[in-house]
């Protein structure tokens, strides 16, 4: 059997001191899809290298980024979450491969929302310089500016677009 | 003072920290139900609101607790990363974000944490982004000039608004506090229970107990930087204060032996310094205490630190301010730069010695009275301390 969650104003509240303290360690916030970058510009960087010279965007993170791409902070945290979430379930009693999904679609379609899903995130997080970890929840805490207008957007927009997609999760 | 890296805990150590914050981080999102696609949407169509009271309960903490830190002067905030704005990207990718949100499922943090045990949805999720990203890489000439577009840098929301820190923060509070109690009466609508939506359990009060703590320990106190400078505006209490003197003749002597030890603190203005400055002599100000970098020149070891200004009362209340804050090795020019001007840089040669120490310290001032203006001629001076330290690169 599968144990209960935990109660939301706590996680979120031991979420908030984690937070807390990865800034006065570390100086910058949380994050996520930063992670999935690095991997994806070393990936190019390995398959074919003249690529990344002659793309504007991956020469540009060359030049920021000294060493190899996978040597980031996202990456090593990102790798954390892994480990911490698989401990988790672990101990909740929640490891299972499964694939879930409305109960008025089928697993084909799930499969591709998911992906399309996955997408939009992607291409949304890079212009937007984070997801809902790096900008909207580390950028409120420490009141930025270009941190709060993203994560205004990022929920204002999934409430605007939440009626037309309802068949995939009601 | 932090942020601790890159000097007390170093670039390479940092990356251990990620691994240990990143599992943390996994598994409270786990523990909270981040990992069901079906837990997350359920904020946009009503039936949980999880996600909301998880992720507002959070930014509430961490604000409350970045403003307490810096408040008490523990966070150097000039150093912490702050998202920069950029008006158009921001709002644009965040819509684009928030259809991926009600399409996927997830978002990219929490589809890591499901895809991590076991959900194949979230693997697909985590596939379509690494897609999404390669076709930002791609375009990227197309999109450059509108992702670079009205950028007004690491502005702070209450800055935007022109309120104050604390208002922004009591504001974003009962935002908050609304939030939980609307959403609860809305969650229990959608799923027809009857219970009512608020119930004080000890469980609740005491985690609003802790809330109200930390929200009260940053605003009610005042800030360290002000509690100072309230406790030396008492005159009584700054002349009594035990501090170590240094005359200006052995200041002098000190500067001509061209002493390693000795550093010189100048709290004039920059203006004064500008016009003369003593060898070994930096420009600082009170502020340069509570930042980051600055400060590490006080903590240098086997090192005199020398504070000088124009009077010494205003000396004291320096170097008493630095030895609260827990500075030491200070020591106050006797008389000021007054009196070092008077006995030294001006010495009036005509003075006639009454006694015998007088004669070898006339004999001496009158040596330094023009060895230490030329010296003074030649000096370069070393201006305001140097910040080389830069906001702390962090995002996405």
């Amino acid at each position: 059997m599968q144990t209960k969650y935990m109660n939301p104003y706590l996680a979120g509240f031991l979420l908030g001191l984690l937070l807390v303290a990865t800034i006065y360690i570390t100086g910058r916030g949380l994050g996520a899809s930063g992670a999935i970058k690095s991997i994806l510009v070393e990936s190019v960087n390995v398959i074919t290298p003249e690529h990344t010279a002659n793309s504007k965007f991956f020469s540009e993170y060359s030049e920021t980024h000294s060493g190899s791409a996978l040597k980031s902070w996202l990456v090593f945290e990102v790798i954390g979450v892994l480990i911490g979430a698989f401990i988790s379930g672990l101990i909740s009693d929640r490891l299972n491969f499964t694939l879930e999904h409305g109960p008025n679609i089928k697993s084909k379609v799930r499969i591709i929302a998911a992906l399309t899903g996955g997408l939009l995130f992607g291409f949304g997080a890079q212009l937007g310089r984070g997801c809902t970890s790096g900008a909207a929840l580390s950028g409120m805490a420490v009141l930025s500016t270009g941190g709060i207008l993203t994560m205004v957007a990022i929920f204002g927009g999934a409430y605007a677009f939440a009626y037309f997609f309802r068949k995939l999760w009601l | 003072m932090g942020p601790l890296v890159p000097d007390i805990i170093s670039n390479d150590l940092n990356f251990i920290v990620a691994l240990v914050i990143g599992v943390a981080f996994g598994a409270i999102l786990e523990q909270a139900g981040f990992s069901t696609s079906k837990k997350l949407v359920g904020l946009f169509y009503g039936y949980d609101f999880t996600v909301l009271r998880v992720f507002f309960t959070a930014g509430l903490v961490a604000m409350f607790g970045t403003i307490m830190l810096d408040h008490w002067g523990y966070l150097d905030i000039n150093l912490i990363y702050i998202n920069p704005l950029f008006v158009g990207a921001a709002i644009a990718g965040g819509l684009i974000m928030g259809l991926g949100f009600v399409i996927g499922g997830f978002c990219p943090g929490t589809s890591v944490c499901a895809a991590a045990i076991g959900k194949i949805d979230a693997m697909y999720f985590i596939l379509g982004s690494v897609i999404g990203i390669l076709l930002f890489a791609e375009g990227y000439p197309l999109w450059e000039e509108f992702y670079n577009s009205y950028s007004f840098g690491s502005v702070r929301i209450f800055n935007t608004l022109g309120i104050s820190q604390s208002v922004f923060a009591f504001i974003l509070t009962s935002i908050a506090l609304f939030a939980f109690w609307a959403t609860s009466i809305i969650e229990n609508k959608v799923n027809n229970i009857k219970k009512p939506a608020i119930r004080f359990t000890p469980y609740y009060l005491g985690l609003t107990a802790v809330g109200i703590f930390i929200a009260f320990a940053a605003f009610m106190f005042p800030p360290r930087k002000a509690g100072l400078i309230e406790l030396v505006k008492n005159e009584e209490f700054v002349k009594s204060y035990q501090l170590k003197e240094i005359s200006s003749d052995e200041l002098a002597y000190r500067i001509i032996e061209k002493d390693k030890k000795l550093q010189i603190f100048d709290f004039r203005t920059f203006e004064e310094y500008k016009n003369l400055n003593l060898p070994n002599s930096i420009s600082f100000t009170i502020d340069n205490f509570f930042e980051k970098e600055p400060n590490k020149l006080l903590t240098l070891r086997h090192r005199s630190n020398v504070f000088i200004t124009n009077d010494e009362m205003t000396e004291r209340r320096i170097a008493i301010i630095a030895s609260e804050l827990g500075y030491n090795n200070i020591e106050i020019l006797k008389g000021g730069l007054i009196e070092f001007t008077e006995n030294i840089l001006g010495f009036d040669q005509s003075s006639v010695p009454q006694n015998k120490i007088e004669t070898t310290t006339f004999e001496f001032r009158k040596k330094a009275s023009t060895i230490i203006p030329e010296m003074i001629k030649n000096n370069k001076p070393a201006g305001k301390v140097e910040k080389k330290q830069k906001r702390v690169v962090g995002g996405c």
